[in-house]
């Protein structure tokens, strides 16, 4: 069958992938990329285990198709260390034993990224409202909302 | 399986005749946000051979305001009109609806027009656009139309859109002066989970009388529905308790609804009740503001 040929962005690198029109991004992105940081549980958009930004947008990758992302600027979890070093919500998700099996939590440092981009004092109820759609079967949430502030704090005293 | 296309075009005029012809030949869907539609063909519901993504065209991601009367485009999602701050003033209700519909993340991609067209008798956003007074402006190879929300839907997950045709825009009425809208809806969890009773109301008030009034529910019977003796109740009044004890009345007897492990069928007429006094209530107060 023929394939569609997308070129795209992903962490700012040019990409070139082709790809089947019922393929999701993730499904490209694991399979076909090597990029397995983005997990993948239900497929379906309710646990957010699958998050990455298309143009600064938080989305599911098992909700948006491949072929979607042409020209497109897509970033994942392997962005988000960089040079070496980690972002300073990975540090506080490691400060604060924020994970324990690990799988929610490379959706759950992208999603809360993007909260802190947009705001870098979220009361703890905006916290978990932004991250309602990101589900974590050990921590219990408390640790990972602890993390998400000292992050926030951080940036805050940085700026 | 026999080759799938995958088409973005960029015109309304290209997406139309497209959908048109391959609709004739085979299973063809619109894609908007795919929140809907790529469950569908995980789960196997849906398993189109041609898709078409409508997020290139102009008009569907647009949003404007001609002095005072908003135009939205189908395919704007709920996270790009949160950010259009003097929408929220004017239609607060329409914008809480749509931002109830999943977390952040589906927020990214979810559209009004998509959650229209899906046709679940819960979608949120429906009964808020039916108490707004928005009609919705489809385009199809006979040119252009335009419907009342209410009239828009057949049943669960039936619309009235003939073959080819796609939803465009929303176009809000100019909002009046003293009046407010809001949306309230019931469900199990506080997060992430499908209506039971969805209800919205949009009031407009005059020297303390109610001089206007919509009431739409959700959820409650196979499609969204205005409850026009709801309104009749309050128009007129000064919102008494007579006049709402009236109009909740009517509401309950709107209902026509499913029994099912989310709620009893009495169970979602009584709360229909309770639903509509607390969202006029909210839709009252947001009158008074201005
Ligand atoms: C985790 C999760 C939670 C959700 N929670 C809610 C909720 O709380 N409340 C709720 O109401 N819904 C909910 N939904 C359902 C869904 O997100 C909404 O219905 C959403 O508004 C659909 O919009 P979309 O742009 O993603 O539509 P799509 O999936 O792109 O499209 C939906 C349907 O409409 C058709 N369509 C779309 N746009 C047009 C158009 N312009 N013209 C003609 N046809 C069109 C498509 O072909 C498809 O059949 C949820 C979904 C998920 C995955
Ligand atoms: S895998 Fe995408 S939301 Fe669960
Ligand atoms: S750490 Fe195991 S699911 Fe969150």
């Amino acid at each position: 069958m023929a394939k569609i040929q997308v070129k795209t962005k992903i962490n700012g690198e040019e990409t070139e992938f082709l790809c089947q029109p019922y393929d999701t991004v993730l499904d490209v992105l694991r399979k076909d990329l090597n990029m397995t940081g983005t997990k993948e549980v239900c497929s379906t958009g309710d646990c957010g285990a699958c998050s990455i930004t298309m143009d600064g947008r938080l989305v599911c990758s098992c909700l948006v198709l491949a072929a979607e992302t042409e020209d497109k600027n897509i970033e994942t979890i392997e962005g988000m260390a960089k040079n070496g070093k980690f972002n300073v919500l990975q540090k506080t998700f490691l400060e604060h034993a924020a994970l324990q099996c690990g799988i929610c939590t490379p959706g759950m440092l992208v999603a809360a990224k993007s909260l802190l981009e947009k705001n870098t004092n979220p009361t703890e109820t905006e916290i978990r409202y932004w991250l309602a759609g990101n589900l974590c079967r050990c921590t219990g949430y408390d640790k990972i909302v602890k993390a998400v502030q000292a992050a926030a704090e951080e940036i805050r005293e940085n700026a | 399986m026999s080759e799938v296309k995958f088409i973005s075009p960029e015109t309304l005029e290209q997406a139309v005749d497209a959908y048109y012809k391959s609709s004739k030949e085979g299973k063809t869907k619109i894609l908007a946000g795919g929140t809907d539609l790529l469950v569908q063909i995980r789960s196997g519901i849906s398993q189109p051979d041609t898709i078409i993504d409508i997020k290139n065209i102009k008009e569907l991601k647009e949003i404007s305001n001609d002095n005072g009367s908003y135009t939205i485009g189908a395919a704007v999602a709920g996270a790009v009109l949160d950010e259009e701050e003097d929408f929220g003033n004017n239609w607060p209700g329409v914008l809480e609806a749509l931002r109830l519909i999943g977390s952040e993340q589906i927020q990214g991609r979810a559209s009004l027009g998509g959650n229209l067209c899906n046709a679940s008798p819960a979608g949120d956003s429906v009964p808020a656009l039916i108490a707004s007074g928005a009609t919705v402006k489809v385009h199809g190879p006979e040119g252009e139309r335009n419907m009342p929300i209410e009239s828009f839907h057949a049943g669960p997950g039936k619309t009235n859109l003939k073959n080819g045709e796609i939803v465009v825009n929303f176009q809000f009425p100019k909002k009046q002066k003293c009046s407010g809208d809001a949306y309230l809806r019931m469900i199990p969890r506080t997060e992430m989970d499908i209506a039971v009773v969805g209800c919205a109301v949009n009031v407009t008030i005059e020297n303390d009388k109610c001089v206007d009034a919509r009431v739409a529910l959700g959820a409650v019977a196979p499609t969204a529905l205005l409850v026009e003796d709801a309104s009749k109740a309050l128009i007129g009044s000064n919102f008494e308790k007579e006049a709402v004890e009236k109009a909740a009345l009517a509401c309950e007897a709107a209902c026509n609804p499913i029994d099912d492990k989310r709620g009893t069928i009495s169970y979602r007429k009584k709360v229909s009740k309770v639903l509509f006094k607390r969202a006029l209530e909210k839709a009252i107060e947001r009158a008074k503001k201005g």
